[in-house]
């Protein structure tokens, strides 16, 4: 008979396999749970995962999406393995947007090289400050940085609506709750033209790349690994629990701030009320479907992004509902957060013993 | 297994059609002409949404097999939207609505792209040579409704869901508030900011604390049909917002103020087919037919009718305009003067309140 | 402000503050287990479009509560099997199910929109449930009272057995209650049951009650303030009564006040306020702790393992 038995160590096959059998599974309970339901679920699946790959015009917008999503994974997955649980990213991409957006209105009636990268620092700082709260009140009260960064977010989504509806709103708005459009010295740069392509996209690659390095081949990768795997060895080790919270909060807070920013310079080009969309929580999905792994973590941002932009040639196609994305993201994260066993478990057979 | 494979084809197809945008698409008269729709929230809303998806239905029926509808939901205003618009251009659609204020930057970026494909986006103000904008006068429908709860208040006092105080709803509060005044001299109109567009639980609270202030009378808006169960809860009248919401509420529900975008649509996709489609604004009104109004409640006094029949009427025939001089705001300044009626312009950029609304 | 004002305000605040209460008091008994279950939204709207559907098609709203209760279970149960059995990551897990239960509400509510039934009434007979002001006691619905047993029995559960004992110790230190034999895992799976369940009936008073009806996300993130204030209580039942009616209060007297014509502070700065003061909480909480002792559960939201 069959027999769950644990590893001696986490199986690196199944580390690199298991995002894979989780969308095997998710497309193929998709399939059958939608065609249950009366939809196309053959075509549904195929929509979602197949079609935005196959048609080389939807890959700008997988960029576009997955771009923001990536950079803010990076930085979670960073703290995640150090065993440190920003899980307020959502708050700290709208504090980085909304601090770079206190440059561009300052700046409006300027012009300079420098506004840009002024605004990008600002965004990367507001993030970073967000962050801080939650990670100070860990490292010196022991608070939980999930509860807080957590709180921290609806705090800052009530104060982007306070800014947009009230002291930010365009004077020339109609009393639209939104900021002006920013100028041509405070929008990023486009990379191809007539799509939303951004100068994002190559960062957040030269971010993963980085961070990829930093976690592989630097002691305070390895220093990050170890807090989050062996707390007490770390200490031996000279490694400060507190300075490596504080390092990676600081550190995803200011990734999060960065994308943000480059959302709202880029696509947006102003700061509306309907700037948060939640890739601050996706991120999450992503870090995981990465498996933690900044590398792993382009790949899953990639995925995802595509199912939005699948689910949409669904919708569009066989009218599969807008909810039934989500679901299918719901799903292709707990197929991956169940194929994890086998990370860490293996099957085997076992003869019954004689009687 | 047949129908997948020409779906496939049909997606193919239209992905090569739209990598080479200059090809004769459309010239061919017998492929169906492409009709997309971008809704901001769930076809599932029984509000805003739904209504320009009764519109999509509309022309299905009007035009069968000579047309195919694809719409997206709950599409997010910014990026998003510029993404789904883009979509459904790159799907061979020749004729996109984009039905949200939030569309529009998205819209006029997308439709540089696509200089064959015409765009209508409501309630918008940016135009181009292939879009369009489209909008209702709702504030009419409005004027209808303050008539009949100017005569059906007892205690003069209305109560108004609202959501932000951007002109669309503050024009509507304006309207609704002087066709009341104008049968009570004495009205109130009192609005209660929900700060969203959509919250039940919220906008019901926020009917009752308008019925706890006094308004025998509640209006919205905002998308739900919340407030109008809470005011056939606390035995009070209300009027439906975009729909006949008459179910949720058959002894408080007087009238609804319907959005109908069908004729328009209809009328669009005609244009379009017969290569005669133009750019322009249309801003219309009860005399066009974007705006009607819901079967009167039993309740409605025969009195009220009358006079909100003759204010439908008046408004339809073009002698009437709700804005009419001279008409003075909360400072006194006045804003309209006597014998004159507001323009467009003035409506579209609305930011005051006329003396007796409280918000 | 006339009395008749008063007794209506109280009636709304009640009204507003049971469902956070409900579903809050769910959270902080799996929370006590030290299962951290942020799915609490998504399990809101799978018994609010349950509940809707049920007592729809069969007309009993009794029936619809049940099949509320049952359908929070049941999307609790998913995050169980995860979280628990297979020891995944709770934060994940229960984002996901947030996710789920957005779905899952939104595509089976399609056929109920624009519907309405009967709405959830008072308990007691006219005499009382109408009367002029002794209605602020008696003119609630079975959820009402429902809620504020539950926060008794909770309470007194917790503190005075042996079962509420053994409960919060799989909470403090799972490691040594599993040596001493208690069943952990079995533990949390039946707290994370209740949360469910309550979460379930949480979602329902919305759409059996509050505003009877079906529509997309039609709790509108009450979810994640029923998160907040179960560490606004400090885990505390009794503290979670009170913050859930200062809530309601707050949401309630705003409304009032902007229909009587006063305008107060910005909106925003109401919004963000349960949250702020969960933050502060937590904070003072910890300042404190050198006196006091800290409730939270120390194992909360760390995965467990017999092996």
């Amino acid at each position: 008979m069959l027999e769950w038995r644990p590893r001696r160590e986490p199986s690196r096959l199944m580390r690199a396999l298991s995002p894979l059998i989780a969308i095997a599974l998710t497309m193929l309970l998709g399939m059958i749970v939608f065609t249950a339901m009366g939809y196309d679920g053959f075509h549904a699946v195929g929509s979602i995962f197949v079609t935005p790959f196959a048609e080389p015009q939807r890959w700008a917008d997988i960029g576009v999406k997955a771009a923001p999503l990536v950079m803010i994974a990076i930085g979670l997955a960073i703290g995640f393995r150090a065993n440190v649980w920003n899980i307020g990213a959502e708050g700290q991409y709208i504090m980085g947007a909304v601090a770079g957006t206190g440059v561009a209105l300052a700046t409006y009636d300027m012009t300079g090289w420098w506004i840009l990268p002024a605004m990008a620092l600002a965004g990367i700082l507001g993030g970073m400050a967000w962050a801080a709260i939650p990670a100070l009140l860990r490292v010196r009260l022991q608070v939980s940085e999930i509860l807080t960064s957590l709180m921290l977010t609806y705090v800052a989504v009530q104060l982007l609506y306070f800014l947009v509806r009230g002291p930010w709103k365009d004077p020339d708005g109609f009393n639209f709750p939104q900021t002006r459009m920013f100028t041509a010295d405070q929008t990023l740069p486009t990379m191809m033209e007539g799509s939303l392509v951004h100068l994002g996209i190559p960062v957040a690659l030269l971010i993963a790349l980085v961070a990829w390095l930093l976690m592989e081949k630097t002691t305070a990768g390895y220093a990050v690994k170890v807090v989050g795997l062996a707390p007490a060895a770390a200490r031996h080790g000279g490694f400060s629990a507190a300075r490596t919270t504080w390092a990676t909060m600081l550190l995803s807070g200011g990734l999060a701030g960065l994308a943000g920013l480059f959302e709202a310079a880029g696509p947006f080009g102003q700061l509306t009320p309907q700037f948060p969309v939640g890739y601050g929580f996706t991120a999450i999905i992503v870090a995981f479907l990465g498996r933690l792994d900044p590398l792993g973590i382009v790949f899953g941002g990639i995925v995802l992004a595509a199912t939005y932009v699948g689910g949409e040639i669904a919708q569009s196609t066989i009218r599969l509902p807008q909810a039934a994305t989500g679901m299918f993201q719901a799903l292709l994260l707990f197929m991956l957060l169940a194929t994890d066993v086998l990370v860490r478990w293996r099957l085997v057979w076992k003869r019954r013993a004689a009687p | 297994m047949t129908s997948i494979i020409t779906r496939r084809k049909l997606t193919f197809g239209a992905a090569a059609a739209s990598t080479l945008p200059l090809l004769g698409r459309g010239a061919s008269a017998q492929s169906p002409l492409g009709v997309g729709f971008v809704y901001v929230g769930p076809i599932g809303d029984h509000g805003y949404t739904w209504t320009h998806d009764q519109g999509r239905l509309a022309i299905e029926k009007e035009y069968g097999s000579k047309i195919k509808t694809s719409f997206l939901e709950n599409v997010a205003e910014g990026p998003d939207a510029a993404r789904a618009i883009r979509q459904l251009a790159q799907a061979g659609n020749q004729l996109i609505f984009t039905t949200s204020f939030g569309f529009m930057n998205p819209t006029i970026q997308v439709a540089k792209q696509f200089p064959k494909i015409h765009f209508e986006h409501a309630t918008g103000y940016m135009r181009a040579p292939n879009v369009a904008t489209y909008n209702a006068r709702f504030y009419e429908g409005r004027a209808v409704i303050g008539t009949i709860a100017g005569h059906m208040s007892k205690s003069g006092q209305a109560g108004y869901v609202a959501s932000f105080p951007i002109p669309e709803v503050v024009m509507g509060i304006n309207a609704f508030h002087l066709a009341a005044r104008k049968v009570n001299p004495n009205f109130k109109t009192k609005v209660v900011w929900c700060s969203t567009w959509y919250d039940p639980a919220k906008e019901a609270d926020a009917a009752k604390a308008l019925i706890d202030q006094g308004a025998d009378m509640i209006t919205q808006h905002t998308d739900s049909a919340a407030p109008l169960q809470a005011a056939e809860q606390r035995g009070v009248y209300a009027f439906g917002q975009a729909s006949d919401m008459k179910a949720f509420a058959p002894k408080a529900h007087l009238s609804a103020i319907v959005d109908d975008w069908s004729g328009y649509y209809i009328k669009r996709v005609k244009e379009t087919m017969d290569g005669n489609w133009k750019t322009g604004d249309v801003w219309g009104g009860i005399k066009e037919g974007f705006v009607k109004l819901a079967p009167y409640n039993d309740a409605v006094t025969p009195e009220a009718r009358k006079a909100a029949d003759a204010i439908r009427d008046g408004i339809a025939s073009g002698k009437l305009h709700p804005f009419t001089g001279e008409l003075k705001d909360q400072k006194g300044e006045v804003r309209v003067k006597a014998g004159e009626h507001a323009s467009d312009e003035m409506l579209s950029k609305m930011d005051w309140y006329v003396d007796g609304v409280q918000a | 402000m006339t009395s008749a004002i008063l007794v209506s305000i109280v009636m709304t605040l009640v009204a507003a503050s049971t469902p956070l209460l409900l579903a809050a008091l769910g959270e902080l008994v799996a929370e006590k287990t030290g299962v951290l279950n942020l799915g609490v939204e998504g399990m809101m709207l799978c018994g609010a479009v349950a509940g809707f559907a049920v007592a729809f098609s069969t007309g009993s709203t009794g029936l619809g509560l049940l099949a509320a209760a049952l359908a929070g279970m049941a999307a609790s149960m998913v995050f169980a099997v995860l979280a628990l059995s297979l020891a995944a990551n709770q934060v994940a897990t229960g984002l996901a199910l947030t996710i789920f239960g957005i779905g899952a509400s939104s595509l089976i509510g399609a056929g109920f929109v624009g519907r309405t039934i009967p709405r959830l009434g008072p308990v007691f007979p006219p005499a009382l449930s109408e009367h002029p002001w002794l209605r602020m006691i008696f003119g609630h619905d079975i959820l009402v009272y429902l809620s504020l047993a539950l926060v008794l029995g909770v309470s007194l559960f917790l503190r005075r057995t042996r079962p509420g004992l053994i409960l919060r110790a799989v909470g403090e230190n799972d490691a040594s209650a599993h040596a001493i034999g208690y069943p952990v895992i079995a533990i949390r799976y039946a707290a994370v049951a209740f949360g469910g369940a309550l979460a379930g009936l949480g979602g329902a008073y919305f759409s059996l009650a509050l505003t009877p009806m079906w529509a997309e996300r039609l709790t509108a993130g009450r979810g994640w303030i029923a998160l907040a204030l179960v560490v606004f209580s400090a885990w505390k039942p009794g503290r979670l009564l009170l913050g859930a009616y200062l809530f309601g209060a707050v949401m309630t007297l705003e409304l009032q006040a902007k229909a009587a014509g006063i305008s107060w502070l910005a909106p925003e700065v109401l919004a963000m306020a349960p949250y702020l003061a969960t933050v502060a909480v937590l904070t003072m909480m910890s300042l404190g702790r050198r006196s006091g002792r800290l409730d939270a559960p120390a194992c909360l939201g760390k995965p467990f393992s017999a092996s």
